[in-house]
């Protein structure tokens, strides 16, 4: 069983502040860490890799050579491979080209049973990375998983997290699955795993290694656009009419009458 | 602050903090309440490697020596002073097969000890021999090729809960050290079961028990080293051992330091962080300057022990005494800066003023200690007259 975890670098979220001059994150002397809901995904990737008894464990991220420290983060814990897709013509890529960068980085692994991810980041909190993946790989996807089962390494039963309950999914494989937190534990890093994360080799893909069209990349390949990035206004809070029913009934009129009235 | 550690070191301490933070804090005060043993914990540890950091390679372990040993003692002691206790009475019950034992005893009993998989205890303390390690009363007759062993070893850690445990009984007529030897017991040998469970003031994450033998028979092939040395098996491994609990007595009171610092600058009297009263920042200062005489102190001998120097009972036993009076000291003073709140429950200083104590009393009391150093002393100045 060949599982591929895709992993983002995200700015430790509770030391983040927002610079008011330009709207933008105050990324500098802010510690980076491995987007939480993906220590999950890792965590369950080595556990199906330890059910199965073979395979490998590859992780997979796109950014800028720092991210090298997330990726032997993620070997101190077990994984066996990291790739880092990096280049600068990856730059300013919206979840869409992100996802297509992505996917081809995998299909150029070739050899892969499973793809688990977590359900967002939570720099972006799009979660939408992994079913874009999904999509431009043409394998299923099965989102917010709670449990994953592999079955027979031909398909997966997946419980599905929804707000009041879960759905029971089985799933064909090869197929990308995010994971929620409830999925499972995730470990500590090992001293040996820590040990083999200085010495690992991270096999860096550019865009020239893998199979893309260059238009699709980066900013210019992005069809989004980030036009603002602000702190939502404080909203002022509400009245409030206290005392008997029959007082608040007609105080509350009184104050929407101007205003369905357009007076003020 | 640079303390000159090798990046494996670094690597070490790193992971230590990192269980210490994420598992350990989160359940500390509820140990401390239940006196259970934390099993959970120790599967973790177990995990991440920890158990084997100062056993060599070709025993399954990481390679590191005291050094090692004290590095994690301390970091997990900063945030529990109890729970690290199933690390380092594990290794005290080791350190005797790694000096003594024969290469078949090595193996058979070291991969599974630095594996965490099985732990280990040390029993030297009876009834009647505590600072007199020379009294002990348990007895092991040779018959055959096993000794039948009976007598009761107290208060000793990781009782019941380890599996593999260095025993220092009689075995000869008569008394004093020369008639003691060293045996490995194992958990479930027929006439071996565990006695009482201590109530104890501290280090409630970490359990004391009896160890009952009552016609236990032990294979002979379970002897460390030969007959008649046991007295210096528990010696030499006291001598690599007491650099650990001066490591787990550093940890303690730095933890305590901390709370206290950050207590000083958060709360505020009269208008103002109490931490601009001098009267509070001179504790602090005091404390700190303590801790980090303790901590060079420690490391100092941790690095001479692992050198392989020889007659390091000294320095050892220096290490020991005053880092675990600095921890008596620096927890009692931050329970003080933290007033009373430092004395209620809902707040860890207390329990680290609890755990501190038994740093200067076990693995040979504060004055036990004293007398070592002093004999050693007067042996090198008589030794130095020589000569001249």
């Amino acid at each position: 069983m060949n599982v591929v975890v895709l992993i983002k670098q995200v700015p430790d979220t509770t030391d983040v502040r927002i610079d008011r001059e330009t709207n933008t994150l105050i990324r500098e002397g802010v510690p980076s860490i491995i987007n939480p809901f993906d220590m999950y995904a890792i965590e369950e990737a080595l556990r199906v890799r330890e059910g199965a008894g073979e395979g490998t464990v590859t992780v997979m991220s796109m950014g800028p050579p720092q991210v090298d420290v997330a990726l032997r983060e993620a070997i101190a814990l077990g994984v066996d491979r990291a790739v880092l897709l990096s280049d600068r013509a990856f730059a300013g890529s919206d979840t869409w080209s992100t996802s297509y960068t992505l996917a081809a980085g995998i299909r150029k692994l070739e050899d892969y049973d499973l793809i688990l991810c977590g359900k967002q980041a939570i720099d972006g909190d799009t979660g939408q990375v992994g079913p874009g993946v999904a999509q431009f790989l043409g394998v299923p996807q099965v989102t917010y998983a709670r449990k994953l089962t592999i079955d027979d390494g031909s398909s997966a039963t997946v419980e599905r997290m929804l707000e009041d309950g879960y759905d029971v999914v089985k799933v064909p494989l090869p197929s990308v699955v995010t994971v929620v937190k409830d999925i499972n534990e995730p470990r500590l890093p090992s001293l040996k795993g820590k040990m083999k994360a200085k010495k690992a080799e991270i096999t860096v893909w550019g865009s020239d290694d893998l199979d893309v069209d260059q238009e699709e990349l980066g900013l210019d390949g992005s069809p989004t656009r980030v036009v603002r990035v602000f702190a939502p206004e404080a909203r002022p809070g509400g009245t409030i009419f206290e005392g008997e029913v029959e007082d608040t009934v007609e105080s509350l009129v009184r104050e929407l009458v101007p205003i369905l009235k357009g007076d003020i | 602050m640079s303390y000159f550690l090798t990046e494996e070191q670094e690597m070490l301490k790193e992971l230590c903090a990192q269980i210490a933070q994420e598992k350990i804090l989160p359940v500390r005060a509820e140990y401390d309440e239940t006196g259970e043993f934390p099993w959970d914990i120790v599967k973790v540890m177990a995990a991440s490697d920890i158990y084997g950091v100062y056993i060599p390679e070709e025993y399954g372990g990481f390679g590191g020596g005291v050094m090692e040993m004290c590095i994690a003692a301390e970091e997990l002691s900063r945030v529990c002073g109890g729970i690290s206790l199933a690390f380092a009475a594990s290794a005290l019950g080791a350190y005797p097969i790694l000096l003594f034992g024969s290469d078949e005893q090595k193996k058979e009993f070291l991969p599974a000890i630095a594996a965490g998989e099985r732990l280990a205890a040390f029993g030297l303390t009876e009834a009647n021999a505590g600072s007199d390690a020379g009294a002990v009363e348990t007895r092991a007759e040779l018959d055959g090729d096993e000794y039948v062993v009976n007598g009761t070893k107290q208060w000793i850690t990781n009782g019941g809960e380890a599996e593999i445990y260095t025993v220092v009984v009689r075995t000869s007529k008569g008394t004093g050290i020369r008639g003691m030897s060293c045996l490995i017991i194992e958990k479930d040998t027929p006439g071996f079961t565990f006695g009482k469970k201590e109530d104890k003031m501290g280090i409630r994450g970490s359990t004391t028990r009896e160890l009952v033998f009552q016609d236990c028979r032990v294979p002979k092939k379970n002897l460390l080293g030969r007959e008649g040395t046991g007295f210096v098996v528990a010696m030499r491994t006291f001598d690599k051992s007491r650099p650990g609990v001066a490591a787990q007595a550093v940890g303690i009171a730095q933890g305590a330091f901390d709370e206290a610092a950050k207590y000083a600058r958060q709360r505020e009297q009269f208008g103002k962080p109490i931490g601009s009263f001098q009267g509070i920042q001179f504790m602090l200062a005091d404390m700190a300057i303590q801790i980090e005489a303790a901590r060079a102190l420690v490391y100092h001998s941790a690095r001479v022990v692992d050198s392989g120097a020889k007659d390091i009972g000294k320095l050892s036993a220096m290490a020991k005494v005053f880092a675990s009076d600095v921890a008596m000291k620096v927890t009692t003073d931050a329970v003080q800066i933290l007033g009373g709140y430092g004395y209620m429950k809902e707040y860890p200083v207390e329990k680290m003023m609890r755990d501190a104590k038994i740093t200067q009393i076990y693995e040979g009391t504060n004055q036990i200690q004293r007398s070592i150093i002093a004999s050693a002393i007067l042996k090198e100045s008589a030794a130095k007259e020589k000569k001249a």
